[in-house]
């Protein structure tokens, strides 16, 4: 094992697939010469070139277009959109074309294209540019879609997004690049679609993803002092959802509490809610509850935003809440 | 242009400057924060290219948008208070740097995605044309901004339905680390125009009267037979943003514009024929110092928003 951060288990495991295939190759935004707007791909260009590390214009549908098409030829593109938010601009191709050219021509085509993006809130960049639209991208079958919250998961669940002949939307956070975990030092992949439980416990079942659950990871440390045990379980993908640790869980703690950084409307909580209570409604022992971003659209001004974005606090509320 | 007027000027543009200055080392002092993308090296062609508008005249443009706010009459204590994120800024401290706007001053905004403003901009100037007025919109973009399929839809749009939309591409030569070259099939921006039938031209952009002479020859075109594109030359002296390492460009070649810096140009310009001397041009470098220590100071004396600001102006009334 060795400690390193999420940028750099990212990068490792783009620089790692690139070396074993020769149809790898990245495409987007100041991810060559600049090496990455988040440093993601810093060294890359030199190493790899220009062929394979591919400077766009601000583009974002030629982006995502062009690595479906590419997909569709044979190619393994990783396009990286700057901003999870700019993906609306290529909403088009993500979810007409990524999402269903291979079950609308039969079977024909497979486009084994991963999309990175990165978002989140929490650095006063406005509305905008500050978005955790996770679930927009979740609802629509076709697509596959990744949000790891700690560095081993990330690096295993992006070579595995890379391999994977179905098209990924592999988002990242942000404010969780400079995070450090243990990540292991041979070859390892981490399954799509398969949850984890983070941590153990018997009191509470937290279910979570991405940057909330090193903020709820924080709470648990905290609870813990009073006594409760949380459990947590990461669901790292949202699509396919892998909601059997989840159930095992809550059929032990009959307690739920749902963290997700985007608003709750329609949101994670919702969908894992209406999951628990359609399977296991004989098992609450209380409602469950939801911790999320206050519906608006986030401000500039700091401690506005930090008032709309979920906060250990408001997670150790919501437990207190259900216990 | 009467003398007055190019004194005016020459303060608006010395007043962007130290603004832009002001604002960085506020940046690093940690009291502004988000993105913060400064204008200095280009505040001739805001400062030339409003200069020429009527009042009723609409202007948008990107998140490079401290100068254009100043150029369309928004007071420096107005800009620093929503850079510091306060309730006396132009959005109440909910925009920050990347959106400043004034409706009363008909300035219609900075905004934050690539190219999203030049639809806007159709569409101001559509509801210009549909209600009889006479204003035309002027939109500022970067030639980034070029690339996008936004740009091209309005350009045609604009040029289809005739709207009254004077285009006006700021070519800093980069689109943050990549330049012109590397992005654009062509690098003369303003030839894209051509693709739409669109009449076009290209100016030096670090020549405030050079501007102002291009822009108000575009500007009779927009009001009689619809849109023009203008190409402004100019380059951006800092980085991106905060926080840029610009490895993608030498030093040399920033030291080279620099020498043609555009307030040196129009200062040199003012001296060598006679309107203004050294020491009255000094004298209004000093007002300047004095209009940011004040704007400065009423941005940090001025209130945060409330808790409760957090969840106004987002419906017309507010919802449970
Ligand atoms: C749709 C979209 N894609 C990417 C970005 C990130 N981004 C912000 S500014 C910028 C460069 C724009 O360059 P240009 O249009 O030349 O304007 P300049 O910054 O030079 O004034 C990029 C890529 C964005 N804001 N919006
Ligand atoms: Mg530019």
């Amino acid at each position: 094992m060795t400690v390193m951060t999420m940028r750099q288990a990212i990068s490792q495991a783009l620089w790692e697939e690139m070396e074993q295939d020769e149809r790898v190759f990245i495409m987007g935004e100041e991810v060559g010469l600049w090496g990455g707007t988040y440093a993601v791909t810093k060294g890359f260009y030199d190493h790899f070139g220009p062929e394979r590390v591919r400077d766009t214009p601000i583009a974002e549908g030629v982006i995502v277009g062009a690595a479906n098409g590419a997909a569709m030829a044979g190619l393994r593109p990783v396009a990286e959109l700057m901003t999870i938010n700019f993906a609306f601009l290529a909403m088009d191709q993500i979810v007409n074309h990524s999402a269903k050219l291979r079950s609308m021509f039969g079977g024909q085509f497979t486009i084994p294209v991963v999309i990175r993006a990165v978002g989140g809130g929490g650095r006063q960049l406005g509305a905008t540019h500050s978005q955790t639209p996770d679930v927009v991208f979740a609802h629509f079958p076709g697509l596959k879609v990744v949000a790891p919250g700690t560095p081993s998961d990330a690096k295993g669940l992006l070579k595995a997004a890379i391999r994977t002949d179905d098209p990924v939307m592999f988002i990242e956070h942000a404010t969780l690049y400079q995070t450090r975990g243990e990540v292991p030092d041979e070859e390892y992949l981490e399954p799509i679609g398969v949850s984890k439980v983070q941590r153990q416990g018997n009191d509470v079942t937290i279910v979570t993803y991405s940057k909330m659950l090193q903020v709820s990871l924080l709470a648990a440390d905290q609870l813990a002092q009073d006594g409760v045990e949380v459990e947590i379980v990461d669901l790292r993908s949202l699509r396919p959802l892998d909601m059997d640790p989840v159930m095992e869980s809550f059929r032990r703690t009959n307690r739920c509490v749902i963290v997700e950084e985007g608003w709750s409307s329609y949101g994670v909580g919702a969908e894992v809610a209406a999951r628990l209570y359609e399977e296991a409604f004989d098992y609450a022992d209380a409602p469950i509850r939801r911790v999320a971003q206050k519906e608006v659209p986030l401000p500039y001004n700091r401690e506005l935003e930090q008032l709309a974005l979920p906060q250990v606090d408001d997670v150790i509320r919501a437990v207190k809440e259900v216990l | 242009m009467d003398k007055g007027e190019m004194l005016t000027l020459y303060h608006e543009m010395v007043l962007v400057r130290r603004l832009e200055e002001k604002a960085a080392e506020l940046y690093q002092q940690g009291k502004i924060g988000g993105f913060l993308h400064l204008y200095i090296g280009q505040e001739a062609v805001g400062s030339g290219v409003i200069s020429c508008r009527r009042p009723e005249d609409r202007v948008i443009t990107a998140y490079r948008d401290h100068g254009i706010a100043i150029s369309c009459g928004m007071s420096a204590d107005v800009v620093m208070a929503e850079l510091l994120g306060k309730t006396t800024g132009c959005s109440k401290g909910k925009g920050g740097s990347m959106h400043l706007a004034d409706v009363n001053l008909n300035f219609w905004g900075g905004h934050a995605i690539v190219g999203a403003h030049l639809p806007l901009a159709v569409g101001l100037a559509l509801a210009d044309k549909y209600q009889g007025s006479e204003a035309a919109t002027i939109c500022l973009f970067g030639d980034g901004a070029t690339n996008i399929g936004y740009f091209h839809e309005s350009l045609n749009l604009s040029m289809v339905w005739k709207l009254p939309v004077l285009w006006i591409c700021e070519n800093n030569q980069y689109g943050m680390g990549t330049a012109v070259e590397r992005a654009s099939a062509v690098s003369e921006i303003r030839r894209k125009a051509e693709g739409y039938g669109m009449p076009n031209a290209r100016v030096d952009g670090m020549d405030i009267l050079q501007v102002r002479a291009a822009t108000e020859e575009a500007l009779k075109h927009v009001r009689k037979d619809g849109p023009f594109l203008l190409e402004a030359v100019t380059y951006r002296f800092l980085g991106h943003s905060m926080g840029d390492p610009e490895r993608y460009r030498e030093s040399d070649e920033v030291q080279k514009w620099k020498d043609d810096d555009p307030i040196g140009i129009f200062r040199k310009y003012l001296i060598e024929n006679d309107l203004y001397d050294e020491a009255t041009l000094d004298a209004e470098d000093q007002k300047v110092e004095q209009e940011i220590l004040q704007a400065v100071d009423f941005a940090e004396r001025s209130p945060d928003p409330e808790p409760q600001a957090l969840f106004e102006d987002i419906y017309i009334e507010e919802l449970p």
